[in-house]
Formats: C-alpha cells, sequence, structure tokens
C-alpha cells in the first residue's frame, strides 16, 4: 500500500514527471521555443527545490521497485543540475539552428526521469524501465538535428547497440530469475545463485558496460560523441553515465555480486583496460569531442575503482567516491562540453583542434573555462578532478588494488598529455584575429562561470560537500542476516 | 604570517596579471614590489634568533578536510627559513632578467612566475602532506605556462615532457602518501595527513621500502637524480631566462626539500639500507651529468648538465646523513641556486644580444662584452668549486661528511671536482675567448643586469666566505634531524659530532 508519506517521498520524481506532461502539452498549445525552455528550467527548478523537502523522509522503500535515500537523492541532485545545464546549453545551441526545437526539452525531462529512477532502483523492473527511459530519450536527442548525417548515424549506432545491451540486460535478469526466483536485490543477495545465475549476472554487466562504455563495449562512443550535437553529448556523457554507474554500485552491494570471485575480477580486468585503452586512444585524436569520448573512456575506467574496492572498504567508502568523483566529473565535462557548445557557429560544431588555436587571446573568458575543465579531468590539484581521484586513491589504496591504481597513474600520465595539448593549441598564438561571434549567449557564460565556480570550489574546499556524504551516506550492504 | 607569505605572492600574480593594461612595465614593478613585500615578512624571523631544537619558528594549523584529517598545517624552521629566501631573492632575479626579455603578454608572464613561486614556498612550509602534495603539483601548472609561452624554438616539446615527468612520479607519490594514511589509520584508528602524526607511524620493512621509493622517485625526479634526469635539459634549455633561474634555483630544491623533510625522517630504517643505491645515483649523476655537461655546445645546456651534477652531490650527502653531509647540502642548495641562476641569466643574456645559445657560433665574445665575460668567469670558477666562493664550502662539506660513511662512494665523486672545472672553463673558453667567429656589435650589460649580476656576485661571496651565518640558521633543523637517529644507521657516530666543533669555530 503506498501511503502519503511515500508519495512526498517520491516528490522528486512525481514534480519531474509532471514538468513533462505540462512542457509536451505547452508544445501542443502554442509552440514556442523560449515557451518550452522557461518551462522546462523553472519545472526542474522546482523538482531540485523538493529534494531539501524529502531529504527527511528517506531511507524509505517505495513498493518493491522503489528505494529513495541519501545516495539516490545526492544523485538525483546532480543529474537534475546536469540536466538543468544541459537545457541552458540547448536553448544556444538550438536557438541559432533551424527547425523545431522545442522537444529537445521534453526528451531531457524524460530523460532525468529515467536517471532519477535509475538512482533509486531496487528491483530489476525499475533497473530496466528506468533504463529504456533514459536510453529512449537519448536516441531521439542524439538523432535530433534530422538533417545532419552525422546525428542521424550516431543516434543508429546508439540505438542499435543499445537494443543489443537492453537485450543482454533482459536476458541476464531472466536468468537470474530462472535460477534464484527473485528479482529485488535485496532478496537475490540472500540466495546465492550457481551457474546460470553467475552467467546471467555477467550477461547483466555486459549491458552496464554498454552503457557506461567501457572496453570491449566501447566502440560506439567516440562516433556517437562526434555525431551527437554538443549540449546533447554533455547529457549523454554525464546524466546517462552517472545513473548507471550508481545504479551499478547499488546493485552490486546489495545483491552482493561484487562478492562472486569472477565478477569482481572481471570488474577489475575491465576497468584496468578501460583506462589504458580509453586514454591511449584519445592520445591521436585531432577532435575535441572525440578526444573527450576516449577520455570518458578512461574516466568510467577510473570510476570502476569504487565498485571493485567496494568488497573490502564498504559499500560506504565506496559510495562516498563515486558520488565525488561524479560530481567533480559533471562540473568538468559539462563545462568543457559547455565551451564546445559556445564555440559553435550557426552552421557546424567547433570541433577540431585547430578551432581553438589561440583561444587564450581571441576569447580568453572561454579558454579559462576550457582549460580549467581540462586540468580538472586531469587531476590537478584546487580543482574538483583532483579531489575526486584522491578519493578514488583512497577507496583503492583501502582495498589494496594496485594494479588498478598503477593503471590508474598510467592513465592519468597519457591523459595528461592529451589536455595540455588541447591547453597549449589554446595558449599559441592565433593564425588571424577572427572576429568575434556577434551574439553574447548570457545564460552560457552564465552557467559556464557557475560550473568554474563549483570545480574550483569542490577542488579548494570540497568539506561541506563531504559532509553532506558522509557519514551519512549508507548504502545496505545487503546479506543473507537481513533477510 | 606564513600563510600571507603565500597569499601575497598570489595576489601579486594577480594584480600583475591585471596590470598589463596600464603598460608593460606596471607588471614588472608590481612584480617586484610583491617580492619586496614579502621578503620583507621574513625579517621578523632573523629579528628573533633561533629557539632551541624541536621548536619551530611558526606554524598555522586550520582544517581543512576533517574527513581525511586534512588540515592546512605550514610550519617554519631554520632550513626552510633558508630555502624560503633563496626563493623570494632569485624570485627578485628573475623578474628583473626577464625586464626586457619578456615583450608579450607581461602581464601573465609575471602572473605564473609568481604563482611558481607562491607553490614553491608553499612546498617550503607545508607541513601536511596533503597541502604539501598540492602546491607540489601546483607550481608545476604555471610553470608549464611560462616553458609553453615564451620558451625557446622547441618549447612544445619540452613543456610537456617537463609536465608528464613531474606530473606521473607525483602520483606516485600521492600513492604512498595515501597508502601511508591508511596504514597509519589502522594503527591509531583516525585519518591524518599530519606530518609529525604520520612519523610516528611503524611499518613493516617491506611495505616501507615501496612507500619510500614512490617518495624518492617523485623528489628525484625533480632534483633530478640519474636516471630521472632526461627533463631537465629540455625544460632548462627551453625556458625563457625567468624560467630557467627559477628551474634550476629554486624548483630542483624542492626535490631536495623533499628528501631531507620527508623521505629520511620518513622511513628511517629503510633509509639506511637504500643509502648505498641512492649514494651510487649520487655519484652517477656527478659523473654522467658532469661528462654530458662537457659534450654540449648549447650554454643553456651546459649549466642545465652541471645542475645535474651538482645536485648529484646533493644526493650524496643527504643519504650519508651526519651533521656535516647534511651542513654541506645546505650550503651546496644554497650556492648553486645562486650560481646556476646567474649562469642562466648570463646565458639568456647571451643569447638576447646574438640570439644563440650555440657556443660553435660564439668565441671572441670578450672584447665586445668585457663586463658580461667576467662576470661568466666569475660564476663558472664559483660553480667549479674555487675555494672561498660558496660552492666549495658546500661540495667540501659534503665530501667531508660522505667519506665517514662510504670511503670509495666518496673518492668517485671527488672526480666530480676534476669534470667541473673542465666544463665551467670550456663554457668561458668557447663562449669569451678565441677568435671571433661571426661579427657582433652588442650592448654590454647595463645598470640593471650589473645590479642584478652584482647582488648575486655578493651572496656567492658571503656563502663562501662567511657560511656559518647560514649554518646557525639551519643549525637548530640539523641537531633535531640527527637526534634520535640510530647509531647503527650509516654512520659511525661521533662523541662530538662535528657540526658542533664548527659552529665554536665559526662563532664571530
Amino acid at each position: 500500500m503506498i501511503t502519503t508519506t511515500d508519495l512526498l517521498a517520491l516528490l522528486p520524481l512525481i514534480v519531474l514527471s509532471a514538468v513533462a506532461v505540462i512542457v509536451m502539452l505547452a508544445i501542443a498549445v502554442h509552440r514556442n521555443h523560449r515557451l518550452a525552455f522557461l518551462l522546462t528550467v523553472a519545472g526542474i527548478l522546482i523538482s531540485l527545490i523538493t529534494v531539501p523537502l524529502v531529504s527527511d523522509l528517506v531511507p524509505r522503500l517505495i513498493t518493491p521497485l522503489v528505494l529513495v535515500d541519501r545516495y539516490a537523492l545526492v544523485f538525483t541532485v546532480m543529474a537534475y543540475a546536469a540536466g538543468l545545464v544541459a537545457a541552458v546549453l540547448c536553448w544556444e545551441y538550438f536557438r541559432v539552428r533551424e527547425g523545431h526545437q522545442e522537444e529537445v526539452y521534453l526528451l531531457i525531462l524524460t530523460a532525468l526521469l529515467g536517471a532519477g529512477v535509475l538512482a533509486a532502483a531496487h528491483h530489476f523492473a525499475s533497473f530496466f524501465l528506468g533504463l529504456e527511459i533514459l536510453s529512449v530519450s537519448l536516441f531521439a536527442l542524439i538523432a535530433y538535428p534530422l538533417r545532419e548525417i552525422r546525428a542521424l548515424e550516431a543516434g543508429i549506432k546508439y540505438l542499435v547497440l543499445s537494443g543489443v545491451a537492453s537485450a543482454f540486460l533482459l536476458f541476464g535478469m531472466a536468468l537470474v530469475y530462472a535460477e534464484t526466483g527473485t528479482m529485488e536485490f535485496a532478496v537475490l543477495g540472500g540466495r546465492p545463485g550457481t551457474f546460470p545465475s553467475v552467467i546471467g549476472t555477467i550477461l547483466i554487466l555486459v549491458a552496464v558496460g554498454f552503457k557506461l562504455s567501457l572496453v570491449p563495449f566501447h566502440l560506439w562512443t567516440a562516433d556517437v560523441y562526434q555525431g551527437a550535437p554538443a549540449p546533447i553529448t554533455a547529457l549523454l556523457a554525464t546524466v546517462s553515465k552517472g545513473s548507471v554507474f550508481i545504479l551499478l554500485l547499488r546493485y552490486g552491494l546489495e545483491s552482493g555480486v561484487f562478492r562472486v570471485p569472477v565478477v569482481s575480477v572481471l570488474l577489475a580486468l575491465i576497468a584496468v583496460v578501460s583506462m589504458l585503452v580509453g586514454n591511449f586512444l584519445a592520445l591521436r585524436q585531432n577532435n575535441v569531442k572525440r578526444i573527450l569520448a576516449y577520455s570518458s573512456i578512461g574516466h568510467m575506467g577510473y570510476l570502476l575503482v569504487a565498485p571493485v574496492a567496494a568488497n573490502v572498504v564498504g559499500g560506504n567508502l565506496a559510495a562516498e567516491a563515486l558520488l565525488v568523483y561524479l560530481a567533480a566529473y559533471f562540473a568538468m565535462t559539462l563545462a568543457a562540453f559547455g565551451v564546445v557548445t559556445v564555440m559553435s557557429p550557426a552552421d557546424r560544431e567547433a570541433e577540431e583542434l585547430d578551432d581553438y588555436t589561440g583561444l587564450f587571446w581571441t576569447r580568453p573568458w572561454l579558454a579559462t573555462v576550457f582549460s580549467v575543465a581540462l586540468l580538472s579531468l586531469a587531476g590537478i590539484p584546487l580543482t574538483a578532478g583532483f579531489i575526486g581521484k584522491f578519493y578514488l586513491f583512497a577507496a583503492g589504496s583501502q582495498g589494496a588494488l594496485w594494479m588498478l591504481l598503477g593503471a590508474l597513474i598510467i592513465g592519468s600520465g597519457l591523459g595528461l598529455y592529451y589536455y595540455i595539448r588541447i591547453v597549449f593549441q589554446m595558449a599559441q598564438a592565433p593564425a588571424a584575429l577572427q572576429a568575434r561571434p556577434e551574439a553574447r549567449p548570457v545564460g552560457a557564460h552564465l552557467v559556464l562561470a557557475i560550473l568554474l565556480l563549483l570545480i574550483f570550489g569542490l577542488g579548494v574546499y570540497p568539506a561541506p560537500f563531504i559532509d553532506l556524504l558522509h557519514p551519512e551516506i549508507n548504502v545496505p550492504k545487503q546479506s543473507a542476516a537481513q533477510q | 604570517m606564513l600563510a600571507a607569505l603565500i597569499l601575497v605572492l598570489a595576489v601579486g600574480g594577480l594584480l600583475a596579471w591585471q596590470a598589463e593594461r596600464y603598460g608593460a612595465n606596471a607588471p614588472r614593478w608590481i612584480a617586484l614590489m610583491t617580492l619586496i613585500v614579502d621578503g620583507a615578512l621574513l625579517i621578523p624571523y632573523f629579528a628573533g634568533g633561533f629557539p632551541e631544537a624541536g621548536v619551530w619558528l611558526d606554524d598555522i594549523r586550520l582544517h581543512w578536510i576533517p574527513r581525511f584529517g586534512i588540515s592546512f598545517h605550514l610550519g617554519l624552521d631554520g632550513v626552510s627559513l633558508l630555502l624560503v629566501v633563496l626563493t623570494i631573492f632569485l624570485g627578485l632575479m628573475a623578474v628583473a632578467a626577464s625586464w626586457t626579455e619578456i615583450r608579450e603578454r607581461v602581464g601573465f608572464f609575471h602572473f605564473n612566475l609568481l604563482w611558481t613561486l607562491a607553490g614553491v614556498l608553499g612546498v617550503f612550509l607545508a607541513l601536511d602532506l596533503f597541502l604539501f602534495f598540492v602546491f607540489w603539483e601546483i607550481m608545476i601548472v604555471p610553470m608549464y605556462f611560462l616553458i609553453a609561452l615564451w620558451g625557446h624554438e622547441n618549447r612544445a616539446y619540452a613543456a610537456i615532457k617537463f609536465f608528464l615527468f613531474t606530473q606521473v612520479s607525483g602520483l606516485l607519490m600521492l600513492l604512498a602518501m595515501v597508502v601511508l594514511v591508511i596504514i597509519h589509520q589502522r594503527d591509531a584508528g583516525v585519518y591524518t595527513f599530519d606530518y609529525f602524526d604520520l612519523l610516528q607511524t611503524s611499518l613493516e620493512l617491506n611495505t616501507a621500502w615501496w612507500l619510500m621509493l614512490g617518495f624518492f622517485i617523485a623528489f628525484t625526479v625533480k632534483l633530478p637524480g640519474v636516471p630521472f634526469h632526461t627533463w631537465l635539459p629540455d625544460a632548462h634549455t627551453q625556458a625563457p631566462t625567468g624560467g630557467s633561474v627559477i628551474l634550476a634555483g629554486v624548483m630542483l630544491k624542492t626535490g631536495a626539500y623533499g628528501l631531507l623533510r620527508f623521505v629520511i625522517p620518513l622511513f628511517p630504517e629503510t633509509v639506511a639500507d637504500f643509502s648505498p643505491i641512492a649514494m651510487g645515483l649520487g655519484v652517477a649523476g656527478i659523473l654522467y651529468g658532469g661528462m654530458l655537461a662537457f659534450a654540449q655546445s648549447d650554454m643553456k645546456r651546459l649549466v642545465a648538465y652541471s645542475s645535474v651534477s651538482h645536485m648529484g652531490f646533493v644526493l650524496v650527502g643527504l643519504f650519508a646523513w651526519n651533521a656535516l653531509a647534511l651542513q654541506g647540502v645546505v650550503i651546496t642548495l644554497l650556492a648553486h641556486g645562486i650560481s646556476s641562476a646567474a649562469l642562466f641569466v648570463l646565458a639568456g643574456a647571451v643569447q638576447e644580444r646574438i640570439h644563440t645559445r650555440d657556443m660553435n657560433r660564439m668565441g671572441g665574445l670578450w672584447t665586445d662584452v668585457p663586463r658580461m665575460a667576467a662576470i661568466g668567469l666569475f660564476f663558472s670558477v664559483a660553480a667549479l668549486g674555487m675555494p672561498g666562493l660558496g660552492n666549495f664550502i658546500g661540495e667540501f662539506l659534503v665530501l667531508l661528511g660522505a667519506y665517514r660513511v662510504d670511503a670509495a662512494m666518496t673518492a668517485a665523486a671527488a672526480l666530480g671536482l676534476i669534470i667541473a672545472p673542465v666544463y665551467s672553463l670550456i663554457l668561458i673558453q668557447r663562449a669569451f675567448h678565441g677568435e671571433t667567429r661571426e661579427i657582433h656589435r652588442i650592448r654590454d650589460f647595463g645598470a640593471r643586469e650589473l645590479a642584478l649580476m652584482g647582488f648575486l656576485i655578493v651572496a656567492t661571496v658571503w656563502i663562501g666566505m662567511y657560511p656559518q651565518s647560514m649554518l646557525d640558521v639551519s643549525d637548530t633543523w640539523l641537531k633535531n634531524s640527527l637526534r634520535g637517529w640510530g647509531e647503527g644507521v650509516a654512520q659511525p657516530n661521533d662523541s662530538q659530532p662535528p657540526g658542533e666543533r664548527l659552529a665554536d669555530r665559526g662563532e664571530p
């Protein structure tokens, strides 16, 4: 029976769903880009406001499907904020382009809804539902510029691979269910599976690997990142991957699959390979979006340190490390793609390295934001990225994962090279002073300024954010005893 | 007060950056004034005299990230005070040396210069390992920009190489730090990154070995010690004069400082086992660096390799770890900072005038620029270890101290004293003597450069003639470090440490 309190605890999701409906109706009644944009922004803001209101009610299990707890809420805030940033960037991006732009916001809202469900998912059904809401929104978003051949190509690629991944996921779930007779994460933990359920678990992890673009499931990443419109890439890189990661950790801890030796070895292996391959492939790229795509593969590999370490260090430190790193990763990735968005003229995207030559002298503000974002991605101290990396070091060395940490160091070294390469390109004297674009997108600059502050704030004084997570963050590490 | 030291430089950097709009000279003056103010902040420490062992001249401690027991903890003792003074002094020299060389983006240049110095000061002052690491990395970024933006022909390569070497080795150090903290946490139950708390950690020998290696590699890359030195010739050669001065004069010293502040006190037993290897690397650096220096035709490259050689003495002295050797290390750090800075200023001045560093295209410059040549001779002679000048005292003390620990190694290191004159004098020979290969009509040192060099000459002579004034400052640190150092370790313990005897004799 769902009580009023249950509904209250679900407010962040309910409000967002309502906003999605309102935006859809508004578009049907009066097609206006500005209106859709403003409604979306207001709606996401209201959804964000509901989060502190419900934070006293958690943790709360609402039906077997959804567990709203602090872990889910913190991520929900991050995802919604990222959605807000993406919406603002979309406004600047699509404003100067032709076509019907209003549905972008609708799709962003549904993608956020999917992410919110994933963050709270506690059951295979909500896992699958959340993932599909998110993915279906993303196909449409990626292929949104219908007349762009590359966007279409990227959309199709993502659609096909996502479909395959979903098939893997469903089959894996079916195997696990056949063996254990339950779909609830927590209950799964009490029923140690045998051979078929381990296979099922591995199939589920393959699907997750596709979504997170971990090596060897990474082949779609660069093309999709490159083909999708820059603000959508930002959304894809942050919200989609972050929510799947949040889910992975919860699923792994509650169902105890991380304790299965095969799984933990496989995860560690995937992590090492992702770090190395992602960073190696980024070295030779000359396209900024592709560089960021490959670097994101590396970052997903770094992030895997947290779930792999969770076995030894416990769920709480792992969750803390994951959330801190994700927060940093969100801020710096959004800032980087934000700069790409603002840099892009109406007819194409500024994605070649050459587009950034001399940016420090032509558009110093953008160059500063981009450099800070890149240095943060590289993990230089005083930026958020360093605090995230520090957390991974802490979790990894508590878990004695020396091989992973060694790969992390090598990966960071490689990463430094291509991040610094972009910074160096921006610092070069420009060939000719290009005329400044006439439009001054105020909203985007405001968003970039906030992201810059966040990157520095989290890097210089992370204590308030950490206090939010520690020691209250509590991911139950379910065991048979609790059944 | 200590935080102010760093803050002044950071704020001054921002001001200098913004001041560019008021003319090219504004950032220069602001940078100069900032450094003078910073120097003035240090005066009280000298006025107050130096307290007994175990007392720090000043410290400040604020909570930063309580979750991991990280605090903003700065502290100053004798040896850090000396290095801070060196940093600010050479900072002034770097600003003065760049006065006419840097003509583009003057504001940003001085911003980077001052922020590098701020990072270096932080490194010399930090007593929290996390904070230390932050400063350690922070000083790299502006230095990268100094090399990448205002460097010479091959700057992109040199800058990225510098960045990668120092960053990756830094990550090894970070890993070692985190593991050390976690081991401490398992014993004591709390996370802390505080230097004094971590000194109490008891480690298994095997673990300690790996951790020590993590720190050692990071610091040896910076020092630089063979075989991690390959970034140095490129970075020094390609950097603008001001950058080279800071790199050679100050930044290399952070490596030595890290070794003496962290590696040896944190892992004493392991270091005792490791010291033959470290001293061996030091000796290898002395000889190999010296030979490579001799083979160079690029003036700045020659000086750069000579740094490798001189820093070899530091490594030998540090791992000999007795009073004499450590006094030698302190003096070498100061003296080498000054002499190498002077030689880089000279090389930069030559390049600014004849647009080449290639000594094959020089020769006979003495007739054109007698003042430059004479000053060049002075510092070459200082660098080769002429008695009466700073470097001699340092290297002599190091050898004297090391001899008590390992006679064979010391004998090999002493060969460096033969190589040093060879490469130092060849520099003078090829650049200033001989026939004029190309016709140059160039300006000799002007008043600004003469004043700059004058300061450096006075400093070198002072260290050479009256090293005791420096040793007094670092004496407390020295006694403090050696106390509690086990008898069996590395040195046959003297009943009366030689440092005491020297102190008595040198008292005015």
